[in-house]
């Protein structure tokens, strides 16, 4: 099985080893610790009353240091290989590192060759569906099945090679539907196997990773915040469902379970969101959330559908990927797809013009929104995107530029969400105007080819997003719950300086200077636009790259104005404000601290003289995919200084006007918080553009009003007026006729039979006349006939169609 | 014998099945119809386990009247809770669903 | 439809089949008209004879393609348990004996066209997938200890749940229709 995929993509394969250990194939123990957890809350929750917590916290924990210590064996495992690979290579051999047939398992999972690799390639054609589930959970059933090492890979040039390790998959037949195709399986008729399983790389341990340190922390944080609440055990049952559901669906091996994974992940947010469901504005948030999100899965399903189709009736994603990356899947079904699927992260992820749920959201406990809007669940999309990337390569035709909705959508919210977060008072909808730029900026990555530098940033963004979420958390507790920067805050940094300097911390990270996390990865980002003279990377986007620059100063911008409002000045509240627990200040220094040292993970090579030769962009060498087969080149820029200086000066230039701005406001009026004759005030056109930005656009209001209103009113009218006029004319046509026919027919023909059957059918045509006038009639029977004749329809189609 | 000719029964059955549920007024002939659609599947299950040399169809066929049964004794329990509260078990009267 | 079907049985010309295939053909004809009359008849106690006409005849189909014990349960459990509690239901709710007007719902026409529409895609797939040449060959009677072994052995848990099932339905059919 090893050397069948060289070809067109032979220079992008890197040569390859497999890694192994028995922490890649139990990785199922990190989703199903907070899992059992949930179901012990569930079950045993009332008994432990205030101490639920513990249960979620030990549960996270464990799993965190699972996932560390797997990460640990990845890195030490590709660290170790690098040498070894070297040292071979100076003896002048070519290698040949890892053969698949080595494994026994491998061979259970063999497949012939020309067939694309198939994560989970169960028993085809097992004729007895319970027998072969029983096989399947039996000792027999888990099937290790490695990857096929390139024959020919190692010739590409640039920079230095790397052996790169591939995927580690280990997955369960979940269930298998008949046989495909007519006939008899002797004629050809295969089994369809839906499997569910484990894939481990670096992207996946990257995300395993990143959620559990931030779901622990929140774990711990919540213990205090949300001390007291009425549903404490409920809140702690879904954190840890929440939990579990994102790591499940960063395991994914098929599209269904990312589809199971991206669903339970929805339907805890909208547990959380709606937390507090007594208050009206909390339901509706959290039901707006759920409600934009089925927009958004819309997409996703079809995407996946035509996936399916697209990869030879495939759900596993590295064989959906194989097929996109060895031209199997025709360019129009990729093009399809990734514009389905694009909808789906504009929904999950916040992208412009679906963003709208996500600052409503803040509407649910303070650490819900660090943990599900700023660190994991918005980030689902990316990661979808990130897992079938040479589908959206392939379908937005990433290098060549002339159609690239993905960078565009990315572009247009880093900008968008930026301008919003000027206009808002409460600091949580800041914070989730800003997640939703950023998130947007790493949509635009991945739009102009920089898959790591986006994934690089999804990693950075967690821990200082994070830090600033519970940061906020911990100045509404100070602050009686309200998180009102204008009436309640100011001048907070003396008298809660672990959340000041946590804050300051991480949103210097944010704003993105050196050396703090955000500076490397947005730089990143900038220069993978291409845009920037001698930067080559996969395109030449220069419009992108000054959206990008524009939102990085906005960024600056709005987050000076936050922290100048909430830490300096007077005091405008009305409570005491004091320092929060150490419960709470803890989770934050740690969060500040990894949003410092994160960034390091990659700086550029040829930084810091030698050290960037040997430490340098570690990130990119573990987390990204092996390559070759099921995966693209990644085209990396070339770090450029100037732009770096360039960005930043934008961005302290930014920050120092709005410094400046609230300076003069506060040496006239002490408590004042923005001019009352300032521009908005003076400038028609600003005033106009302050409560464009104010109404968000007017999104909601094209929602609510003119697209549902529009639809309910005129759709309803339009109904109506064709049952009045024009059915009812027909039925009262036919219904007269057919008397009329009958009376005729009386005469002459038969009267015992035909005209009772005649006159029913006209008193029953008017009749239904009477019945058609209403839309909504209730009846159970008619909306059974629409059922079945819609189904029957939609049959039609796929028979005609598939 | 074809395999077609059994499924194209069935099919015939089932279809019949339907059109029965979705006129009938009466809450018994529906369920009468019910239990045409289930058969229609039976012949379905049984001609395919006989094509495939499998038992696997009989057995299911035997599950789907099992559940039939369970089926019928539920769906005369509300019939006659209906019929008891409304003096009617006319399907179609029971609109509460309207909006 | 009808004499399509018999055409069909009717077709293959093989000695063995010549007969199963006369059996058929008049055992299909019985079912539908039975099904036809039942779903448009006006008495009530009529149309449930129609359905042990067509019970029935599912049955002698069962036998026909070799499934016995499925047939004999399919009489016993059918037609003398479910038609005799569909009988009782009619009695106790006091279907009118002698023919009833109103027994069937005005929209009569939506109900054909979704059926017919329904029939004419269901036949064309069938035909499309199995044509005319996928043939029953070589059958024989499976023999009830098989299904006895199948079902004790690997079908034991959905047995079971059916089990469960059933005495969830008895209690389910005894709170629903209690008198209280």
């Amino acid at each position: 099985m090893s050397g069948s995929f060289t070809g067109v993509f032979a220079a992008a394969a890197a040569e390859t080893f497999e890694p192994s250990s028995w922490l890649f194939d139990n990785i199922w123990l990190v989703p199903a610790m907070p899992a059992a957890s949930f179901v012990l809350i569930l079950l045993f929750g009332k008994r432990f009353k205030d101490h639920v917590h513990w249960l979620g916290i030990a549960t996270v924990g464990a799993g965190l240091v699972f996932s560390l210590a797997t990460a640990g064996a990845w890195i030490s495992q590709y660290e170790s290989e690098q040498t070894h690979h070297s040292e071979e290579a100076v003896d002048g051999e070519i290698i040949r590192v890892v053969d698949a047939e080595e494994d026994g398992h491998a061979e259970e999972g063999d497949h012939e060759e020309g067939i694309a690799p198939r994560g989970c390639n169960l028993e085809e054609n097992t004729q007895d569906l319970f027998a072969s589930s029983e096989y399947a959970l039996g000792a027999g059933g888990l099937s290790t099945v490695e990857y096929a090492a390139s024959e020919e890979g190692g010739e590409g040039e640039g920079k230095a090679e790397h052996v790169k390790p591939d995927p580690v998959v280990n997955c369960l037949n979940w269930f298998e539907v008949g046989s495909f195709g007519s006939g008899t399986e002797a004629q050809g008729a295969r089994s369809l196997a839906f499997s569910i399983g484990t894939i481990v790389d670096g992207q996946s341990l990257m995300l395993l990773v990143v959620v559990g340190i931030v779901s622990f922390l929140v774990h711990v944080y919540s213990s205090e915040y949300v001390k007291g609440d009425r549903r404490y055990v409920h809140y702690y049952a879904f954190l840890s469902l929440f939990t579990a559901s994102i790591l499940f669906m960063g395991l994914a091996t098929s599209t269904l379970q990312l589809i199971v994974g991206w669903e339970l992940v929805g339907v805890c947010s909208f547990a959380l969101i709606g937390h507090w469901w007594e208050e009206k504005p909390n339901s509706d948030a959290a039901l707006k959330a759920f409600l934009t999100n089925r927009v958004g899965d819309i997409g996703l399903l079809v995407g996946m559908i035509v996936l399916f189709f697209g990869a030879g009736q495939s759900f596993d994603i590295l064989t959906i990927n194989h097929a996109a990356v060895s031209g199997e899947m025709s360019q129009t079904s990729m093009t399809v797809a990734s514009l389905c699927l694009l909808t789906a992260v504009m929904s999950k992820s916040g992208q412009f013009i679906l963003h709208t749920w996500l600052p409503d959201a803040m509407a649910g406990p303070t650490p819900v929104s660090a943990l599900i809007h700023a660190a994991t669940m918005v980030v689902a999309g990316i990661y979808m995107v990130g897992r079938l990337y040479p589908v959206f390569w392939e379908g937005m035709n990433i290098p060549g530029s002339s159609f690239n909705a993905l960078a565009f959508v990315g572009a247009l919210t880093t900008v968008g969400g930026g301008a919003l977060a000027f206009v808002q008072r409460d600091i949580k909808k800041i914070l989730a105007y800003s997640t939703v730029s950023q998130l947007g900026y790493m949509v635009l990555a991945l739009g102009v080819g920089a898959w790591t530098a986006a994934m690089f940033h999804l990693f950075t963004h967690a821990f200082f997003k994070g830090c600033l979420f519970l940061g906020a958390g911990s100045l509404s507790h100070a602050c009686h719950h309200s998180f009102d920067i204008k009436s309640e805050m100011g001048g907070l940094r003396t008298k809660m300086p672990v959340t000041f300097a946590t804050f300051m911390i991480a949103s210097l990270a944010l704003a993105g200077l050196f050396p703090f996390a955000g500076f490397w990865s947005k730089d990143e980002i900038l220069v993978g636009t291409g845009g920037f003279p001698g930067t080559d990377a996969n395109g030449t986007y220069t419009v992108l790259l000054i959206m990008g620059l524009i939102a990085a100063a906005m960024t600056a911008g709005y987050m000076t104005r936050a922290i100048w409002l909430i830490f300096f000045g007077e005091y405008r509240g009305h409570v005491q404000p004091h320092e929060s627990p150490r419960v709470m200040t803890i989770p934050l220094v740690i969060l500040a601290a990894l949003s410092v040292l994160t960034g390091f993970l990659n700086f550029p090579e040829d930084w810091f003289g030698g050290l960037g030769e040997r430490y340098g962009l570690k990130f990119e060498q573990w987390v990204e995919p092996g390559g070759g087969d099921t995966f693209h080149v990644i085209g990396h820029g070339d770090s450029n200084l100037l732009l770096a200086v360039v960005a930043s000066l934008l961005a302290i230039g930014s920050a120092v006007f709005v410094w400046s701005y609230y300076q003069r406001l506060y040496a006239k009026d002490a408590t004042a918080t923005e001019y009352t004759d300032g521009l908005a005030s003076r400038s028609r056109i600003a005033r106009a553009g302050h409560v464009f930005l104010e109404q968000k656009y007017f999104l909601d209001i094209i929602y609510t009003d003119i697209i549902v209103g529009g639809i309910k009113g005129p759709v309803a009218r339009m109904a109506n007026w064709i049952n009045q006029n024009v059915i009812d004319a027909v039925v009262n046509f036919a219904g007269t006729s057919s008397t009329a026919v009958g009376r005729f027919v009386y005469r002459f023909i038969d009267q015992g039979t035909i005209d009772g059957a005649v006159n029913l059918s006209g008193t029953s045509a008017s009749e239904s006349g009477q019945v058609l006038r209403r839309v909504q009639t209730g009846r159970i029977r008619q909306y059974a006939s629409l059922m079945f004749g819609a189904a029957t329809l939609l049959a039609a189609v796929f028979i005609l169609v598939v | 014998m074809l395999l077609n000719q059994y499924l194209l029964l069935a099919a015939a059955l089932f279809v019949i099945g339907v059109f029965g549920v979705l006129t009938r007024r009466n809450g018994v002939l529906v369920l009468m119809s019910v239990e045409l659609i289930l058969n229609a599947v039976n012949i379905n299950l049984v001609a395919f386990g006989t094509f495939h040399g499998d038992i696997a169809g009989q057995v299911f066929a035997l599950f789907v009247i099992a559940v039939a049964a369970a089926e019928v004794g539920v769906g005369l329990a509300i019939v006659l809770l209906i019929y008891r509260n409304r003096r009617s078990i006319d399907v179609a009267e029971a609109n509460l669903m309207k909006g | 439809m009808i004499s399509t079907l018999v055409l069909v049985a009717q077709e293959t010309g093989n000695s063995w089949d010549l007969p199963a295939n006369i059996a058929f053909g008049i055992i299909s004809v019985i079912a539908i008209g039975g099904a036809l009359r039942m779903v448009t008849t006006n008495n009530v106690v009529h149309a449930a004879l129609y359905l042990l006409v067509v019970l029935a005849s599912v049955a002698a189909i069962y036998i026909l393609l070799g499934a016995e014990f499925t047939a004999v349960t399919q009489v016993l459990v059918y037609i003398g348990a479910i038609l005799i509690l569909l009988l009782f239901g009619v009695m106790l709710t006091r279907a009118k004996i002698g023919g009833d007007e109103e027994l069937d719902y005005e929209q009569r026409w939506m109900g054909l066209g979704v059926s017919v529409l329904l029939f004419v895609v269901m036949a064309y797939s069938l035909w499309e997938e199995f044509g005319s040449d996928t043939r029953l060959v070589g059958y024989e009677p499976q023999r009830t200890a098989e299904v006895a072994d199948s079902v004790f052995s690997t079908y034991i848990v959905p047995f079971e749940a059916v089990s469960v099932l059933l005495l969830a339905a008895l209690i389910g059919a005894v709170v629903v229709a209690r008198r209280d």
